[in-house]
């Protein structure tokens, strides 16, 4: 088949960027999407054209490192994929596909289609974990955990933390990931009693790095890779309320 | 050959006594010393968090834009210990003689029994973290089976358990982030380790946005920088994987131990055009309800439910009446090909054999099927097209773990003192094959558990001191990788990165992959230096050094590989022996087993940089075997 790329390049942070257009011509149906993208940047390379950077390693859909608008969305048509699972029989054949980087301003551009998305890492440094110390664990199977409360938390561990969340939403905000976080460690018991504290600081880290609200345009679920549901983020909600923290602890 | 400094003592009672032994720093003594630690995967993240935890001032490297996308997240499958919760005989001393055994008697015993003993202390610390394992209705967790092992002792998080390991260890290391006690250097890649007075005392490193390169200086260095499956270029592993650090590493005196044990997983999703950038692993537990087989008939064409039950080979069950579908990898795999190449394959190009699921669907129900494997199958859809409920999935061998790596001794310390290697780097555990969901267990082990307690020890015996850029050996390396960067960029040639890489990748695959032979591995390690030749007079890479540039760092990984891979043929031609992965065809038993040889082969081949085009040095440590007796591996 024969796609027309349209591509955003920018060289660096600093430098105004553009749309360029590229031709991927006679390429296979079976390609990933970053197959496609090799398959041009070979061509570029023999051209003399720098290649178009991206992040991406472990090509599954688990590693989170893929990131890119697909005609306007967040990892491409399909629902529940990320950008490296995603194949070329989704599209027709002569199709012109826009290819853009997340766009939200906590997320800065780096090149191309690469983003800064280290302040997620910020906001799991503020308190998205359970305070145990190596050595200090009792027996695992001391404390049994209903079955479905496990799977409840598995369900929302299983964010890749690709920002997919944030591109989509009109606000930029970071509502999904945090709540993903706050769900996964907040339904199991080991994570429980520090989850109070463990919401409130996560919650203002993220306004610290300026992710929007949520109102509640559910644009997150929808281009979530892992189908992650705004439940989440009701569950959040519910633990950033009650009770109100005191001023000043 | 360098010493192992195995503990004295009746084995289950080494570590006990050695931990006993090993000296420990007091917090505010800790403070005073720093470890680079390059590697934020289960080893690396996981070594960071607790080395954190006592004090220390740590320095976490990793070349992905954050720690918690190492590598190890794409763990499937599981993560062994010997619980025994399912009551079915399970034990530190069975766990330990499976990995022997399967490992086919090439791994140093009192390795292996310290992971079995420090196995259950790892599900421990990782349900306290909020690890979100599968459990029974009862409350309790749930246990699978997995390939080479009769017992239930897998761990799981659904098909995401390197996920959640990962992000446990992740955040464990981000707490100490907060504490101020590990520092995170994402998007940085080392170069080259420096050596400075005869000890491992920096690091080489290059910032991939900014391009700068730069020295840091620590009182010890930690290498968890995984494996190097991708020098086949296609592998199951992730494309960032790469042997620069280890082999940069060997390239300043630390030993390489067997580079040319390999493990080519079963259950992969086989090539399916000529693009094709890596390999999808379809996680082992499949093995447990999907049946492997091929048509008896050579080129039958028919779909495979028009071919009835007689005339199907379903060839593992023939041959290991025992194990059956459950055989062990590298069995698993060399029989997959033995039938591929009689010409009984099926798919495009027959490189492919059938895992069918038809007989336990009807058994079971698709409902447990699905929440069994799911997400499984729906991968597979979407990569194939095809639907696995409907006609069987169509599998391949591919590269996919490297028993290989640098030589470490009982404390993971390698021959070059302060320089510890951890995880999938180094060699220890695994033999000649490694058994499912044991290398998370090792990753976490090393890094929870072993380590800190052993560089501890080394650190205590020696006083903090940190050298910085104006030591000389600092120059001289950080000048070397820029004379190096500075080449890649100036050759100027026609051919992509990824061309050399591809044909690189074909030559170990058919020369040193499932099956190697005396002239094709000489052959190999003919044309390898004339890749490389080639590579350093036509390859292209655009841009600049002080810039993001993904073409650069790629160059400097294939380049690696180029000289790397002569290491690694030069090991699989000297072991005339079959073992494990490593199948040499002069080497089998007349039914097509592979032949160990004990009596000149029983030991761990540690390779010693000479310099450039001198042949390297071999080590050998030997093995003895005193709990498991040196039998010849069956699994009939
Ligand atoms: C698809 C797949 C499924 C698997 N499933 C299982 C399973 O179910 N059970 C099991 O036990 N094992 C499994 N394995 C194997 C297991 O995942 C790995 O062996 C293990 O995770 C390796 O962990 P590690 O910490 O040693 O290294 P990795 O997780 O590979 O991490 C390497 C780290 O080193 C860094 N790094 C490397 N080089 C450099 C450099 N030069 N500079 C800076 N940083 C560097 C990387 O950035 C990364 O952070 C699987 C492997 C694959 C490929
Ligand atoms: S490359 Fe890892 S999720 Fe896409």
């Amino acid at each position: 088949m024969n796609l027309s790329l349209v591509v955003w390049r920018q060289k660096g942070a600093q430098t105004p960027g553009r749309f360029e257009r590229y031709e991927a011509k006679d390429v296979s149906p079976d390609l990933s999407f970053l197959e496609l993208l090799d398959v041009v940047n070979e061509g570029l390379i023999t051209q003399g054209i720098e290649p178009i950077a991206f992040d991406h390693d472990c090509r599954e859909g688990i590693c989170g490192s893929c990131a890119m608008m697909i005609n306007g969305l967040a990892h491409g048509p399909q629902p529940a994929v990320a950008t490296c699972q995603l194949y070329l029989r989704h599209f027709k054949d002569g199709e012109t596909i826009t290819i853009e980087p997340w766009r939200a301003k906590p997320f800065p551009i780096l090149r191309d289609l690469v983003v800064d998305r280290s302040a997620f890492d910020r906001i799991i440094q503020a308190g998205g974990y359970v305070s145990v110390n190596t050595g200090e664990a009792p027996e695992a199977n001391s404390i049994p955990v209903p079955k479905k409360d496990a799977d409840m938390a598995m369900d929302a561990a299983a964010c890749i933390g690709c920002g997919a969340c944030v591109a989509a939403c009109p606000n930029a905000s970071a509502m999904l990931f945090v709540a993903a976080k706050v769900a996964h460690l907040g339904r199991l018991p080991q994570g429980r009693v520090e989850a109070k504290q463990r919401v409130d600081q996560m919650v203002d880290a993220m306004d610290r790095e300026g992710f929007g609200n949520c109102t509640n345009h559910y644009e997150c679920m929808d281009a979530c890779p892992k189908a992650i549901h705004v439940k989440a983020i009701a569950f959040m909600n519910r633990e950033y309320r009650f009770p109100r923290r005191k001023p000043g602890t | 050959m360098p010493e192992a400094r195995v503990p004295p003592g009746p084995l289950p009672q080494k570590w006990e006594a050695c931990r006993a032994s090993l000296k420990r720093l007091s917090p505010s003594d800790a403070r005073r010393y720093r470890v680079l630690i390059v590697g934020t995967g289960l080893a690396g993240a996981s070594a960071a968090a607790t080395l954190g935890e006592q004090g220390f001032q740590v320095e976490s490297f990793c070349f992905q834009d954050s720690a918690r996308r190492a590598h190890s997240i794409a763990a499937q499958g599981g993560i062994n210990a010997a619980k025994n919760y399912p009551k079915d005989g399970d034990s530190i001393e069975r766990l330990f003689t499976d990995t022997i055994k399967g490992g086919d008697f090439r791994s140093r015993e009192a390795n292996v029994y310290r992971l079995a003993q420090v196995s259950n202390a790892i599900i421990d610390q990782c349900v306290a973290q909020g690890v979100p394992f599968a459990r029974e209705y009862d409350g309790y967790l749930a246990n699978r089976s997995f390939g080479g092992v009769k017992v239930r002792r897998t761990f799981y998080a659904r098909g995401q358990t390197g996920q959640q390991l990962l992000l446990g260890a992740y955040q464990a290391m981000m707490r100490q982030v907060e504490a101020g006690r590990v520092r995170l250097h994402p998007r940085t890649e080392m170069l080259d380790l420096v050596v400075a007075d005869g000890a491992a005392k920096g690091l080489v490193v290059r910032d991939l946005v900014s391009g700068a390169i730069t020295t840091y200086g620590g009182d010890a260095v930690v290498l968890a920088t995984g494996g190097y499956s991708t020098i086949y270029y296609l592998s199951t592993n992730a494309m960032g994987c790469n042997v620069t650090a280890t082999y940069r590493a060997y390239r300043r005196g630390a030993c390489f131990a067997n580079p040319c044990f390999t493990q080519i997983h079963p259950t992969c999703i086989p090539v399916g055009h000529q693009h094709q950038s890596k390999l999808t692993l379809m996680s082992e537990s499949l093995r447990n309800d999907g049946r492997i087989w091929v048509p008896k008939r050579k080129g039958d064409q028919r779909s495979p439910d028009q071919i009835p039950d007689g005339e199907r080979d379903y060839y593992l069950e023939r041959r290991y009446p025992s194990y059956g579908n459950l055989a062990p990898r590298d069995i698993a795999s060399r029989a997959a090909k033995a039938v591929c190449d009689e010409g009984r394959g099926v798919g495009p190009g027959g490189q492919g054999v059938y895992l069918d699921f038809r007989d336990a669907l009807g058994q079971l129900g698709r409902r447990t099927i699905e929440e069994r494997y799911g997400n499984l199958f729906a991968m597979y859809h979407e990569i194939t097209n095809e639907d696995a409920y409907a006609v069987p999935m169509r599998i391949y061998p591919a590269p996919h773990y490297v028993m290989g790596g640098l030589w470490v001794d009982y404390n993971l310390m390698s021959t070059i003192p302060g320089l510890f290697v951890i995880g999938e780097a180094n060699f220890s555990d695994h033999g000649a094959n490694r058994l499912g969901a044991s290398a998370l267990m090792q990753g976490l082990a090393d890094g929870y558990f072993i380590l800190p307690l052993t560089l501890t020890a080394h650190l205590a015996a020696h006083r903090p001191r940190q050298e910085g850029p104006e030591h000389p050996a600092f120059g001289d390396a950080r000048r070397q990788v820029e004379e190096r960067t500075r080449r890649l960029l100036a050759v100027r040639g026609k051919r992509t990165v990824d061309d050399f890489h591809r044909e690189l990748g074909r030559l170990m695959w058919d020369a040193c992959g499932m099956e190697r032979s005396r002239e094709g591995l000489t052959r190999a390690r003919a044309e390898i230096p004339r890749i490389r030749e080639a590579f350093w007079k036509d390859v292209t890479v655009l841009g600049s050094g002080e810039e993001l540039n993904q073409a650069l760092e790629k160059a400097g990984r294939v380049a690696d590989f180029l000289e790397f891979a002569e290491l690694v043929c030069q090991d699989a031609l000297h072991r005339e022996e079959s073992c494990g992965g490593h199948f040499r065809v002069e080497h089998q038993t007349p039914d097509g087993e592979a032949k160990r040889d004990d009596a000149h082969f029983c030991y761990v081949a540690a390779w010693q940089f000479q310099g450039d085009g001198q042949p390297p040095v071999l080590h050998k440590e030997p093995l003895t075997f005193d709990a498991v007796p040196l039998t010849e591996r069956s699994y009939k």
